[in-house]
């Protein structure tokens, strides 16, 4: 038995606690004398989480510290599994769609919609260029909504709470938007397979459009309070650095990715809904630190802003769901009004759609937090055959892992909230 | 050959038809990408000959499925990427039920680690070589595979022993 596990005794889930603590010690491996009489110099395990208030959800790591220094890290995830790609394979296409909002919940739109694209993808859905226009706004206001969390909460970390505050006033008014728009504040569900579930009503335009002039102003004005500010600058600059190289090897995506210096955006490489017709940039900064992950967010939301004001002026009139019942959902008017519609909303609801037998699918959307992707495998039934997520907190959170070896304890807060991950999604 | 594949997509599979022509078994297309399947034997070096030869330096994901058939059960697919040209290709390798075990990758990519991992707890493939193949989202207590078609959705009562909540009793 190795030095730690000697001295812990676990108290649940005994063969999986002893795993960690003999991963820890396993890993990067060296033996080195320690002077046990200075305490600056003692070495220690410590478990954070996964109840800690600053580690954004059930995270736990545990860190192995020598004095004030990081000298190994191990992380455990998994206490918010739900296993939803096992729920998947017993739902239909439509019916597990709701899910998806609980895996990432700082942005449900993204996650809807990076579903129904998918399956629309893999069962060759049109979707009306209205609803793919309705689809981009509502994803923009769900980036800058998870970017605002980001931002409340990691400038919270970094020891300033009124700015948690500000940021929340500000989602709050996204939220509203949403229950305008969806009929839901937080898990907004409002994607369907083959458009969206209702158009925006004319106070959801007012609102959108009151708000994004708004915001501008807002998002200035912190600009101006965080950008140049020493106290902040020193907490994040430095810290938690990843370079180029290894943000690939590692698996690092979206804005930690492109805070290392590499432009990759799903909008970009590959174009879905309306992105190529689009005039925006990919912010991308070279330092790969936690104050670059702060400037290509921050800029993320202004590009947010443009993208969403492009989108009213190029949206055209016309139908939010493709109007073939063997497709997509018929018209509510419809259902109530006639019988077929009654039978075609009956049959959605009970097989729904059925993408042909043994096909595969892939389809990636930039989500707030990087590569969101949906592989899917159809056996010619209403259920998928295999579904799984790949899911850019995950992808993160093994970048999480190792970067902070080496770094002090008191910047791990700064840095998981730099890294932004959701244990929605990451444990799926 | 009738497919249509992309430039580089194409320069892939003659690559791999001249190096490793025992071992390409098929190439097909379907919604738009191509998927490569190859023999398990020799996937470290077809993976790390793609990254060096056509520049597919980035691992996306590594997908475990269950195809629930008698023979080659298990199916590990790896999402690679080519970021020059934005191509994507999907690598598939098939093991049998008895012995599901595929040789790691994790010395091409670091970033297969927690991937493999997760294949590994949900469809119990073994990955030889990995530095620390543990679960990752269930506990090591835990013995069974979830994602396996033969495990029931409603779970196995009793396979997860819960933390006492009164810790004072035995």
């Amino acid at each position: 038995m190795n030095e730690i596990n000697s001295k812990v005794q676990p108290q649940f889930f005994e063969k999986h606690q002893r795993g960690i603590y003999k991963s820890l010690e396993d890993k990067h491996t060296t033996i080195e004398e320690i002077d046990a009489e200075d305490p600056l110099n003692a070495k220690m395990v410590l478990n954070m989480g996964p109840q800690h208030p600053a580690t954004h959800g059930v995270l736990r790591l545990i860190l192995q510290l020598r004095g004030e220094l990081i000298e190994k890290t191990k992380l455990d995830i998994g206490y918010l599994h739900r296993g939803v790609e096992k729920i998947a394979e017993n739902k239909t296409y439509q019916e597990f769609m709701p899910y998806t909002d609980r895996m990432d919940y700082l942005s449900p739109y993204s996650n809807n919609v990076a579903l129904c694209m998918a399956v629309e993808k893999l069962a060759e859905v049109e979707v009306p260029e209205r609803a793919q226009y309705i689809r981009m706004i509502c994803m923009e206001l769900a980036r800058i909504s998870s970017h605002l969390l980001w931002l409340g909460t990691m400038v919270m970390d970094a020891g300033a709470i009124s700015f948690f505050i500000w940021t929340f006033r500000e989602r709050e008014k996204i939220y509203d938007i949403f229950d305008e728009v969806a009929g839901h504040r937080f898990t907004v569900s409002h994607s369907r397979i083959g458009g969206v579930a209702n158009d925006f009503t004319d106070q959801a335009v007012g609102r959108i459009k009151e708000f994004v002039t708004k915001f501008e102003k807002e998002l200035k004005d912190w600009h101006g309070l965080l950008d140049r500010n020493r106290i902040f600058i020193e907490r994040n600059a430095d810290v938690g650095i990843v370079s180029t190289e290894d943000a690939l090897d590692l698996g690092a995506t979206g804005p930690v990715l492109r805070a290392a210096g590499y432009a990759v955006d799903q909008r970009i490489i590959t174009p879905y809904l309306q992105y190529d017709k689009i005039d925006f940039e990919v912010p991308t900064r070279m330092e790969g630190d936690n104050l670059a992950r702060y400037f290509v967010r921050m800029e993320e939301m202004d590009q947010s802003l443009k993208i969403i004001k492009q989108c009213f002026d190029k949206m055209p009139k016309g139908s939010i769901r493709t109007n073939n019942a063997k497709q997509a959902y018929p018209s509510k008017d419809e259902v109530y009004y006639s019988m077929e519609g009654m039978i075609h909303d009956f049959m959605m609801t009970d097989t729904g759609i059925c993408p042909p037998a043994g096909k595969e699918v892939y389809h990636a959307v930039e989500s707030p937090k990087g590569e969101l992707g949906y592989y899917i495998q159809s056996d010619g039934t209403g259920h998928p055959w295999r579904l799984k997520v790949n899911a850019p907190s995950f992808r993160n959170l093994q970048v999480l892992e190792n970067i902070l070896d080496g770094e002090m304890v008191a910047d791990t807060v700064v840095i998981i909230g730099g890294v932004d991950p959701v244990m929605g999604e990451a444990d799926k | 050959m009738s497919l249509e594949l992309t430039k580089t997509v194409q320069k892939v599979v003659d690559g791999l038809s001249s190096e490793f022509s025992e071992d390409l078994i098929e190439v097909y297309n379907s919604s738009g990408h191509t998927y490569v399947r190859v023999e398990s034997e020799n996937i470290k070096e077809i993976l790390s000959y793609l990254k060096k030869q056509h520049h597919f330096i980035f691992l996306c994901d590594i997908i475990g499925t269950d195809r629930y058939t008698s023979d080659e059960r298990f199916e590990v697919i790896y999402n690679i990427m080519n970021l020059r040209t934005q191509d994507r290709i999907f690598v598939k390798v098939r093991v049998n039920e008895e012995n599901p075990v595929v040789n790691s990758i994790t010395s091409i990519w670091t970033s297969a680690g927690w991937m493999e991992r997760e294949a590994y707890d949900m469809f119990g493939i073994r990955f030889e070589g990995h530095p620390d193949l543990r679960r990752i989202f269930m506990p090591e207590d835990f013995e069974y595979f979830p994602l396996r078609k033969e495990f029931p959705l409603l779970g196995i009562p009793g396979s997860i022993e819960l933390p006492n909540t009164t810790p004072d009793t035995e």
